[in-house]
């Protein structure tokens, strides 16, 4: 038992599974998740904890789930999106279970401060039929995940703990627990449980199935959900995580209707049942998708109760919560602010640092694909998806990690001519490595360039697993033409001479690949690369 | 008690640093905070705030909810303007002079502090001076730190410790220098809390104090301020553009 402790919640997350004893963290860097990995990754040496940046999720998930086989604890840390990557692992680790706790701490971001868009994790929970916490502050981030790798290890099942920004993001004190030491390694014996041939595979899927009701009554009955009564039953709330701070916020702390709170799914359904029956209608207030809410509706709803919420309009469909929202779609009072003092205020959108490679290295692209008119470079994530704006006006897409090189193939297949993929070091090795070896098999008439500034820096500028000469090394072992790759260092000053090259290369008909490389300067500041 | 604040700035300013320094007083008083940030995208360049809530009793939202902030702390004058609607009219804004010109168009520097001088309450900090008052042209953010702590449930005390424990290590002189413009942001916030309660505009109280060397400036005499801000010279003097000159030197020309 220690002092209190100011965390955020992806640091309470990270103390409590080393407090918990986990002798590995993995994951892939995704705000807002990767302070979590950086925080275990700070006392790794001194906890004796495995802690290395994984090249993705799916990676990072399967890391994990071998070291649970080895009878040993861990975590996984990603953003929302990056669960897709690591779907296939996850939704198949469900069916093999788990024999050292493996908790997946996966952080959506509603309202999408730092992502593509804003799915909610507990839709992948349910899918794979797993438990999931979710906390509602930072000391319940701390108990949760603590009791989660406990959980995963009663069920025998990996366990999601899902977080969402404001959470991951905002910090408090919290009173740690006690320590507990990591596990002995204690491999798993069994050949049968962690082989999914058909065969297995169909015993396992009906050993998870059997499962449920146990994880129901645990969920039932569960410290997290909670149902709160008040004096009026006109109207009953059923809220999730950080969605009842708000709630409270909007009553000052007190609210006068039945109050039924989400912190463990699966959804307890007795405990929804009550609150149905004390009521005449549920607003249901989520942070995330209306997953309550959905389930709590069915297909026709239940006879002579309202249920309102984000599917009826009564809260915004889209983007996160806040205390605000909450209080005006429920006809509370709401303060009104002072106005601006000045007329007109222009915004400040975040922009590549000055003296950024990423900007020289559009600068040469663009010019140098300016003899076909109309410019298209399919582009991926990453610091250098500022170029999409003014003035580099540099790239026109950015959907997943690696769909770049994948996405400029498919239109160079297509016809598109000429065709460019811009992709960064990191997100190569992610997930742009298969694409391009898939696109070199077929001599694809593209150019793909891979900035390669040594580092991952949308992310704080972690270690990247891909660069230098082992990044060429990676690329000619594809089977790239060596005379099609060309390594320039983006630089104003030869940018003449460098637009040559890559003109030279778009020109040809098949497969080239240039590598930007030049070190981000922020990452150079920091002393990292 | 309550106290909500909006922190704002551009990213790489080091409001976070502000925040954690608040956060460890709140802590070292016992008392319950929660401090929402962004990190990521918006911080390259970007606009960027965070939230701290700071009570005697638990808090439920990360999230200041708008019309009841109680204090917006800004680094940079602009960015003031695009949390207003989050303080209430009671509310006190604590800004820095310097603006932070990432933009192409960045407004007029002269109507950007105008627009905050309009504002019921607001303490303009010139916190590039107060930091080289006190040899420490990095400790900006401690100037303002200082600032804002009359108008917070901390003591200048409360920051020590921490203080001691982020600049120890680099020697003795780092954390006096530090302590000392902490003190000096302090005796700027603690005038013009004074002056306003007297009402005086806000306004008057700035624009005389952004003529005072920072080092002079002393709360105890805020009674001398306001009386000389009746005098015959007031007037011009605070309307002619120039450099700082001692209390005293300020006070007579006002009288
Ligand atoms: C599946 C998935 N995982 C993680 C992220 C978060 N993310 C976005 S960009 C990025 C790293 C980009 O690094 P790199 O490609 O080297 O580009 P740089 O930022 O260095 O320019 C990460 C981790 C994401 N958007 N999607
Ligand atoms: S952090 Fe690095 S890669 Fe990102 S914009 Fe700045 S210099 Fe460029």
């Amino acid at each position: 038992m220690g002092d209190r402790e100011v965390w955020l919640g992806d640091e309470a997350v990270a103390m409590a599974a080393v407090h918990a004893g986990i002798s590995g963290v993995y994951g892939y860097p995704g705000t807002p998740s990767t302070e979590i990995f950086e925080a275990v990754e700070a006392v790794a040496l001194r906890e004796g904890i495995h802690a290395h940046w994984s090249a993705n999720e799916k990676v990072a998930y399967e890391e994990a789930l071998g070291m649970s086989f080895a009878g040993r604890r861990s975590i996984v840390t990603m953003k929302h999106v990056g669960l897709n990557v690591a779907a296939d692992a996850f939704m198949n680790s469900a069916v093999t279970g788990v024999h050292g706790g493996l908790v997946l701490t996966v952080a959506d971001d509603p309202g999408m401060h730092s992502s593509q868009n804003e799915q909610d994790s507990r839709y992948y929970a349910h899918f794979a039929l797993v438990p999931c916490l979710e906390p509602a502050d930072q000391q319940q981030a701390y108990e949760m995940t603590r009791e989660a790798l406990d959980l995963s290890e009663a069920v025998g099942l990996p366990v999601v703990l899902r977080l969402v920004t404001r959470l991951a993001h905002s910090r408090a004190s919290v009173l740690p627990g006690p320590r507990v030491p990591q596990k002995p390694l204690d491999v798993w014996r069994d050949p049968m449980t962690f082989t999914l041939l058909p065969q297995n595979a169909r015993i396992q899927y009906r050993r998870l199935t059997e499962k449920q009701a146990d994880l129901l009554h645990r969920s039932e009955t569960s410290r997290w959900n909670v149902l709160s009564d008040g004096p009026r039953h006109d109207r009953g709330f059923l809220v999730n995580g950080i969605a009842w701070n708000y709630l409270m916020e909007a009553f000052g702390g007190e609210c006068p209707h039945p109050v039924l709170r989400i912190g463990q799914y699966p959804v307890p359904v007795d405990l929804m049942r009550s609150l149905v029956e004390r009521v005449e209608e549920v607003v249901v207030v989520e942070e995330g998708y209306p997953f309550l809410e959905e389930r709590l509706r069915g297909i026709v709803g239940i006879p002579g109760k309202a249920i309102r919420g984000k599917l009826d309009g009564t809260l915004p469909r889209t983007g996160e919560l806040n205390p605000t929202i909450v209080a005006a779609s429920l006809g509370l009072p709401v303060a009104q602010g002072l106005r601006p003092t000045l007329g007109e205020v222009p915004g400040r959108p975040p922009t590549l640092c000055p003296g950024c490679s990423h900007t020289d290295s559009f600068l040469e692209v663009r010019e140098a694909m300016k003899p076909y008119g109309d410019l298209r470079v399919f582009s991926d994530i990453g610091c250098y998806t500022l170029g999409f704006y003014s003035p580099l006006n540099a790239i026109h897409s950015c959907v997943d990690m690696g769909a770049s090189i994948s996405m400029a193939a498919g239109a160079a297949h297509a016809g598109a001519r000429p065709v460019v993929a811009a992709i960064g070091d990191s997100t190569f090795a992610h997930s742009g490595i298969t694409p391009l070896l898939t696109a070199i098999r077929q001599n694809v008439d593209f150019t793909v360039v891979i900035l390669d500034n040594g580092t991952v820096a949308m992310t704080g500028t972690q270690k990247t697993l891909a660069t230098g000469e082992d990044l060429d090394r990676i690329v000619l072992g594809l089977g790239l033409d060596p005379d099609h790759l060309k390594v320039i260092e983006p630089h104003k000053m030869r940018a003449e001479e460098q637009v040559a090259i890559i003109r030279r290369e778009i020109e040809y008909p098949g497969t080239s690949v240039i590598i930007a490389r030049r070190a981000c300067v922020q990452a150079l500041r920091r002393g990292v690369v | 008690m309550k106290t909500d604040i909006i922190l704002s700035g551009v990213g790489g300013q080091g409001i976070l640093t502000i925040a954690f320094v608040l956060d460890n007083a709140a802590l070292s008083r016992g008392l319950h905070f929660k401090q929402a940030e962004v990190h990521g995208m918006s911080q390259r360049g970007g606009a960027v705030y965070s939230y701290l809530r700071i009570a005697d009793r638990p808090i439920w939202s990360d999230l200041v909810p708008e019309g009841q902030g109680d204090m917006i702390l800004s680094v940079e004058p602009l960015e003031v303007q695009r949390y207003l609607h989050y303080l209430s009219r009671e509310g006190v804004v604590i800004s820095n002079t310097a603006p932070h010109k990432n933009i192409p168009d960045y407004p007029e520097e002269a109507a950007v502090l105008s627009a905050l001088l309009d504002l019921p309450r607001c303490v303009l900090v010139d916190a590039a001076a107060i930091a080289a008052a006190g040899r420490q042209p990095k400790a900006q953010n401690m100037a303002m730190v200082g600032a804002a702590t009359p108008f917070l449930p901390f003591d200048l005390a409360d920051y020590e410790p921490f203080v001691r424990r982020l600049f120890e290590a680099k020697g003795e002189a780092l954390v006096q220098g530090n302590l000392a413009v902490l003190r000096m942001g302090w005796n700027v916030g603690r005038t013009v809390q004074q002056l306003l309660t007297q009402g005086v505009p806000t306004r008057q109280v700035n624009s005389f104090l952004l003529r005072v060397t920072p080092e002079t400036v002393d709360p105890d005499r805020a009674n001398e301020v306001a009386v000389a801000l009746h005098g015959p010279g007031a007037e011009a003097f605070l309307q002619e553009a120039g450099g700082k000159m001692p209390l005293d030197a300020a006070l007579a020309r006002c009288r």
